[in-house]
């Protein structure tokens, strides 16, 4: 549920429309080519979404989207 | 000795059509852009009416993502930048990026996102303002969006000066091209402000028309029942280009860009001088950098945003500069039809002036009735007029007493 969330998510923001193309492994900078302010948005997006708060030094260290989601599921 | 600089391509986006050639089927028929503002709920506001752009679609002339992380004036722009470019038959690959400038004229730039983030901030709290507030709300950005578009590596700026911003921005980008410093510029206005606030912020000066019973008939410039301009949104863009570079490639070429002037009126921040003092030494400052006499103008395409002050006072301005000659010059106010686009003004009107030289057609000013005694000069009424415009003028006047003026001529080798 909350993988599916999260692809929701990012898809609309990065403008992706297959979203079957973002897996766990997937990375926002390396493979969507996210910027640092994509990144920014999409953490607000997650955050308002779940109702979880992301510190900053824990989005920095998330290197695909698996970490997002490990993160968000321990937070809920 | 100066290199010489013509215009090569236009592109619009505009509440009466999007692109060249439905603008000017539009423009030369005497259609109104004006209607009921759709885009909020007026029932509050004294003035419920504006000229609304229909039918703009952003995906069709940019990517869905970047689209989302643009305020509709950056949109605009883009999109009447990617019209030009084609007009101009222009191919990017070709060009030397580095003489290849952009000079835009925005007189509010993002308001309608500055908008949208404040409400944020007031509903949810500082953490929740998007990190695109800053980027996409800058009035400069129009200006730098079209340079990664369109890869244009050469001087980049963008002027302010409120309704006259993109007149100063033509004036700019002929100078740049004149210098040496680019060989093609892109250049004209965006404005996107038809929003809740900005609409608000008009009404309490009292400068907008409550003619809300028939908005087609609510902007008439230099009529005798005239009570407010109209506000209008969207982009007009012109391709500045050095004429040996333009004849290298086989340009269509409008017409040359030959004059440029400009003056402040140094007397209050939002009324005109009352004696048209500054209009004039704008219109006389392009006549002395064009090299002609006030007797060679056949159109002016006038600021005539249908306020009371405005259309007298340049009346007044028109008659000071161009004495007995006043009467036999063709005097249309198109934002009869477009409404005032603001910073945008300049760039859709610079574009009219380049269109009815190229085809010796002069459009009307729509909704005149009633003559104004004050205003006695040929204003072209309603119907569009065949005339031969070896020269046309184009004014342009913004709050802070701006005041800019451009000359185009017919060109010839």
């Amino acid at each position: 549920m909350v993988f599916e969330k999260i692809v929701k998510i990012v898809g609309e923001q990065l403008g992706v429309d297959d979203l079957t193309t973002i897996k766990k492994e997937t990375s926002l900078m390396n493979d969507l080519e996210a910027d640092s302010l994509d990144a920014v948005e999409i953490i607000m997006a997650i955050e308002d979404e779940f109702g979880v708060e992301i510190p900053d030094d824990e989005a920095e260290n998330f290197k695909n989207i698996g970490n997002i989601v490990t993160f968000v599921e321990k937070n809920l | 000795m100066k290199r010489r600089v013509v215009v090569t391509g236009l592109g619009c986006v505009t509440p009466i059509g999007i692109g060249k050639k439905s603008f000017w089927e539009a423009l030369t028929t005497g259609v109104s852009g004006i209607d009921f503002i759709t885009k909020f709920d007026t029932a509050d506001y004294p003035t419920k009416i504006a000229a609304e752009v229909k039918d703009f679609q952003p995906e069709n002339y940019i990517d869905k993502k970047e689209a989302r992380k643009m305020d509709k004036f950056t949109q605009f722009a883009v999109a009447a930048s990617q019209l030009a470019i084609q007009d101009a038959g222009i191919d990017i690959e070709e060009i030397e990026s580095e003489k290849f400038g952009v000079i835009l004229g925005s007189g509010i730039g993002g308001i309608e996102t500055f908008e949208e983030q404040n409400q944020r901030l007031l509903d949810k709290g500082v953490r929740r303002i998007s990190p695109f507030f800053i980027p996409m709300m800058i009035t400069n950005i129009g200006a730098g969006q079209v340079s990664m578009y369109f890869d244009a590596k050469g001087p980049n700026s963008t002027i302010v000066t409120a309704c006259a911003s993109s007149t100063n921005a033509v004036g700019e980008a002929y100078r740049i091209i004149e210098r040496g410093d680019a060989d093609i510029m892109i250049t004209g206005g965006t404005e996107a402000s038809i929003t809740p606030l900005a609409i608000a912020g008009f009404c309490s000066m009292k400068a907008m028309s409550t003619y809300n019973e028939d908005p087609k008939k609510a902007s008439r410039p230099f009529d005798l029942n005239r009570d407010g301009f109209v506000m209008g949104e969207g982009a007009g863009m012109l391709i500045l280009e050095e004429l040996e570079h333009a004849l290298n490639r086989g340009a269509t070429i409008y017409g040359e860009v030959v004059g440029y002037g400009m003056s402040a009126d140094a007397y209050h921040i939002t009324a005109p001088d009352p004696e048209g003092k500054g209009a004039a030494r704008a219109m006389e400052n392009a006549l002395k950098d064009a090299g002609i006499s006030y007797e060679e103008i056949d159109y002016i395409n006038a600021h005539g945003t249908s306020t009371p002050y405005n259309d007298k006072f340049e009346t007044m301005a028109i008659k000071k500069v161009f004495k007995e000659h006043a009467k036999d010059i063709a005097i249309s106010s198109t934002k009869s039809m477009t409404g005032h686009l603001l910073g945008a003004a300049g760039g859709v009107e610079g574009m009219i002036c380049a269109l009815t030289i190229y085809n010796d057609l002069v459009p009307p000013t729509i909704n005149y009735e009633t003559p104004d005694e004050e205003c006695d000069l040929d204003y072209v009424p309603n119907q569009a007029r065949e005339k031969v415009v070896n020269y046309a003028l184009s004014n342009s006047f913004g709050f802070g007493g701006h005041n800019a003026t451009i000359i185009f001529k017919k060109y010839s080798a």
